[in-house]
């Protein structure tokens, strides 16, 4: 199969299904030149009325797109950046996420929110290193974050077919990314995790570019005999548990590896699952493995010191090793 | 302007239900059978009226923390809108909005919001949505108050941008809660609009029928391509900001002289007077109009009451058009 990199695997889903279904729009700022490329040739291909370059007013667009959905169109909205999702927050958490709910089903929204950027890249600081999806997840939104171009391609095309609001994250860290996508249309199904690699000893739960960290992490360790599984939720909303306790089984031990703050996040939420639903099967503390509650900080060194990587990830592996608590009830 | 009989005595018909629906659920607020918060709309009549009377059934609005005389001025069925009130299971949000949330989208009604100026930007995308599949045109309702926030900025400028059809209908009743708007304002609110380009224009918003004619003017430019207009519709509420605020005596921001003029100049009795005038209604027929409301309304209050309660198991209903494995989370086990 062709390898083609993360940022093309958006751009030929986009493509494919704005061909596919002329209710499907898109909307954004900048997107008709694209300095990414995610949608460069669509004006030329769509149109400008299906191409839509929006004044800086994340607010009002955000709201746009809740009306055209409510109207019947299936609008996909770009955010430059992730940061960018808080200056619209009164629409996504007030309005967005709870119009079905408080109209009763009168309404359904199917929005794709494409947020550009995710995560800390070349020393951005503060204002735009963020992985803003505790907060999304809290707000009830739907939140898909690939970590391959093949998931992306097949999560992006689910995501814009699917009826509720979604939200797809990219992660800048993997925007180069290659590897094989089929040509023509697939999705991956929401709410279906993966197992990156299989592995016996312990279980590390990762997201997004993490789990290319992961990955190489594992690799490094079965040098020496230690076997991680890594397992991709893929989606984190909703999250796919049958698949997660059934890799938390297999080892009893698990590390969550996850790029947002620790306090309310993804990987607290996780911890909270597996303890509420899988304490029998585990043989050591969870480890969460997240950024601190601060911003990304600029500095070089100090950006190192509060972003998840490989280095904790060694640390917490050895660590869940040490417990030799035998699990209360032994799974095959 | 020439409005049809007909149509000035729906015009009549409408903004007593709403004056009436608004009364009765004063009472039942008092009553304990309405829970939550209400805002009244008595004084406004004129407003919702009149705009809503140059619109299509096939047009939409957006609404306002103050909705119910939107919806009833855009056609909705107050039998369904006093079992929301009521938090009943036949309710239009089967009891998962209450006033602030009343929509009735079928009708064309996108839901009052309980955030102040949050239904313009989403009038704009509706509105785009229409622009391209023929010549639908969308009203976003807002308050005086919500001038100063900014994404009805932002929507204003997006609105001319994309000359969608929108018309934006200030309701400037000169407060916002208790902050008088020219306290919190330099300008006329209308002025504003003039900035982003928008053709704006003040109106008597307590003459049904000079709204009618502004908003006659405005839906036809939207329908014909000629983008957004905006409409300061001056006007008054009667009441307190919401209900209950009857029940908070030291809440002083008016005085009773300024109540009563606005009261000399009653949406409802200037154009009872009007009509009787002009010889479009004798005192029975509009007598007979203000009966059938009242029964209207008993059967709507019967109605809601005999309806059920949502389930509590159902609680989780209608989150997702597409609800999966786990979503939403349940709270208890
Ligand atoms: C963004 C926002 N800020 C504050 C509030 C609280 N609040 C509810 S209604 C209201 C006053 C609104 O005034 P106006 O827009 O003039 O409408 P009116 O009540 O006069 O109809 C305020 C401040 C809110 N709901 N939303």
């Amino acid at each position: 199969m062709r390898q083609i990199r993360y940022l093309q695997a958006i751009q030929e889903a986009l493509y494919q299904e704005m061909q596919r279904d002329p209710r499907v729009f898109i909307l954004g700022e900048d997107i008709r030149v694209s300095m990414r490329g995610t949608t460069r040739g669509f004006v030329e291909a769509f149109g400008p009325e299906r191409v839509l370059d929006m004044p800086i007013s994340e607010a009002a667009f955000t709201g746009f797109a809740t009306g055209a959905a409510m109207a019947g169109f299936r609008p996909i909205v770009e955010y430059q950046i992730p940061s960018l999702v808080y200056v619209a927050f009164d629409q996504l958490a007030n309005q967005a996420a709870k119009m079905p709910y408080m109209l009763g089903g009168q309404v359904r929204l199917p929005i794709t929110y494409l947020v550009m950027g995710a995560g800390a890249k070349n020393n951005a600081a503060g204002q735009h290193s963020d992985n803003p999806y505790p907060f999304l997840l809290h707000a009830g939104f739907k939140v898909v974050l690939p970590s391959t171009p093949y998931d992306m391609k097949g999560l992006l095309i689910s995501a814009i077919r699917h009826d509720d609001p979604v939200f797809v994250l990219c992660p800048a860290a993997l925007y180069a990314l290659r590897g094989p996508v089929p040509e023509e249309p697939y999705t991956v199904p929401l709410g279906v995790g993966e197992v990156k690699r299989d592995g016996s000893d312990v279980t590390v739960i990762a997201t997004g570019h993490l789990v290319q960290t992961a990955l190489q992490v594992a690799e490094k360790l079965a040098e020496e005999g230690i076997q991680l599984l890594v397992w991709d939720p893929r989606t984190l909303l909703p999250l796919d548990r049958e698949g997660l306790f059934r890799v938390v089984r297999r080892t009893g031990r698990v590390v969550i590896l996850d790029d947002s703050n620790r306090t309310c996040g993804f990987a607290a939420e996780v911890a909270a699952l597996l303890a509420e639903e899988c304490f029998d099967a585990l043989r050591a503390p969870v480890q969460r493995i997240t950024r601190p509650d601060v911003p990304v900080p600029f500095s070089p060194p100090l950006e190192q010191a509060v972003l998840p990587g490989a280095a904790q990830l060694l640390q917490a592996v050895r660590r869940v090793l040490e417990w030799k608590r035998e699990p209360s009830v032994v799974v095959p | 302007m020439g409005i049809p009989r007909e149509l000035a005595l729906e015009m009549y018909r409408r903004m007593r239900l709403i004056r009436r629906f608004e009364e009765r659920v004063v009472e039942l607020v008092n009553d304990n059978e309405i829970p939550g918060i209400t805002h009244e709309y008595i004084g406004q009549e004129a407003v919702a009226v009149g705009v809503c009377a140059a619109l299509r059934p096939d047009d939409a609005i957006t609404s306002t923390h103050r909705g119910h005389g939107h919806v009833i001025a855009k056609g909705g069925d107050v039998r369904y809108m006093m079992a929301e009130l009521m938090g009943r299971e036949t309710g239009y949000n089967r009891g998962r909005g209450g006033s602030m949330h009343i929509a009735d989208v079928q009708i064309g009604v996108y839901g009052a919001n309980g955030i102040v100026g949050a239904g313009c930007p989403m009038a704009c995308g509706a509105a785009y949505v229409f622009r391209r599949q023929g010549d639908r045109v969308v009203v976003a309702f807002f308050g005086d108050g919500a001038i100063n926030q900014g994404v009805v900025h932002e929507s204003l400028n997006l609105a001319a941008i994309l000359d969608l059809p929108v018309v934006f209908v200030c309701e400037n009743n000169l407060y916002a809660i208790t902050t008088p708007i020219r306290s919190v304002t330099r300008n006329e609110l209308w002025r504003r609009a003039e900035a982003y380009g928008i053709p704006a224009r003040p109106v008597d918003g307590m003459d049904v029928e000079a709204v009618y004619g502004a908003a006659v003017e405005a839906v036809a430019r939207a329908r014909a391509g000629g983008g957004p207009s905006f409409l300061e519709c001056r006007t008054y509420r009667y009441s307190g900001h919401y209900t209950a605020e009857r029940n908070l005596p030291h809440v002083r921001y008016r005085t009773e002289e300024e109540i009563e003029q606005w009261r000399q100049r009653d949406p409802i009795r200037t154009w009872r007077q009007r009509m009787l005038e002009r010889g479009w209604a004798t005192e029975a027929e509009l007598d007979g109009i203000d009966g059938e409301i009242e029964r209207a309304l008993e059967e709507a209050v019967a109605f809601a009451r005999q309806s059920p309660w949502p389930d509590p198991a159902t609680a989780l209903e209608y989150m997702y058009a597409e609800p999966m494995e786990g979503i939403p989370a349940r709270g208890w086990r």
